[in-house]
């Protein structure tokens, strides 16, 4: 009778689906992670079926970020400010945190300057997206690559 | 109460000017997402409207989601009309709100 004899190639294969399966088993630990197609989902939410064209708005981020718990962030978009055409909202969505939403804002023509600034949480290395819609209906975004060493929501609360 | 809330608007202004408005608010802003050293998770707690009128008429509102970092900044603009008061409000996912005013001259 042949004993079982496991060839080099068998020995490979197992090892490595043990190894593949403690991996997956160590990130389902963590949160799960937003989607660039969550990301689609929430825009359409807030700004419903309109057109996003590139362009006006400028989404300024550090492009490397040391630790995502804060991390400055100003939006400006191009807008004259007037009552016949200014920025009703701007929103500002992200790929790869826990939910893709970040910030809405709505303002008007009495803001003088279609401008804010914040701090904001980044959980990933990620694209993040800032849509301003403007009193004409049209939407105008503005997308930023950012690299985060330390992420956002992981570490463990102080005792 | 909510926290300490900082805010600076400029004292004075000429009419007609565009002024820089900053709010601050002490606030945790816990995502809901992390685990305590037990293994519970934390439930969330954050705010989630912030208001900023002008004599009464609204000039910036925003909606916080958990990606806004603790202690919640906004920094935004508006035209200096005339003398009055800048109120921002607060108010958090169990409905209290907090309140706070600054007085604005315009010549």
């Amino acid at each position: 009778m042949a004993r079982y004899n496991p060839s080099r190639r068998s020995v490979l294969q197992t090892a490595g689906a043990l190894a593949g399966a403690g991996t997956f088993a160590r990130i389902s630990l963590r949160p799960a992670l937003a989607t660039p197609e969550m990301m689609q989902d929430a825009v359409r939410a807030a700004i419903g079926e309109a057109q996003v064209q590139k362009g006006k708005v400028k989404l300024d981020l550090p492009p490397l970020v040391e630790n995502g718990n804060s991390v400055p962030c100003t939006v400006t978009v191009d807008s004259p400010m007037m009552a016949n055409d200014h920025v009703k909202a701007i929103h500002i969505f992200n790929e790869k945190n826990p939910q893709p939403n970040v910030i809405s804002v709505k303002l008007g023509p009495r803001a003088g300057k279609a401008s804010f600034s914040t701090r904001i949480r980044l959980a990933d290395t990620q694209n993040i997206t800032a849509i301003a819609e403007m009193s004409d209906g049209s939407c105008w975004s503005d997308e930023v690559f950012v690299i985060v060493t330390l992420a956002a929501c992981v570490e463990e609360p102080k005792p | 109460m909510i926290g300490r809330a900082l805010t600076h608007v400029p004292a004075s202004a000429k009419r007609g000017d565009i002024i820089e408005i900053k709010a601050l608010i002490s606030h945790i802003m816990e995502t809901g997402y992390r685990v305590g050293i037990t293994g519970q998770p934390i439930p969330r707690d954050i705010i989630e409207d912030f208001v900023c009128t002008y004599n009464g008429e609204e000039i910036f509102r925003a909606k916080f989601y958990p990606a806004i970092a603790a202690n919640p900044f906004m920094s935004f603009f508006t035209v200096a009309t005339e003398s009055g008061t800048i109120a921002f409000s607060w108010t958090d996912q169990h409905g209290a709100t907090q309140v706070q005013t600054a007085a604005i001259t315009v010549e």
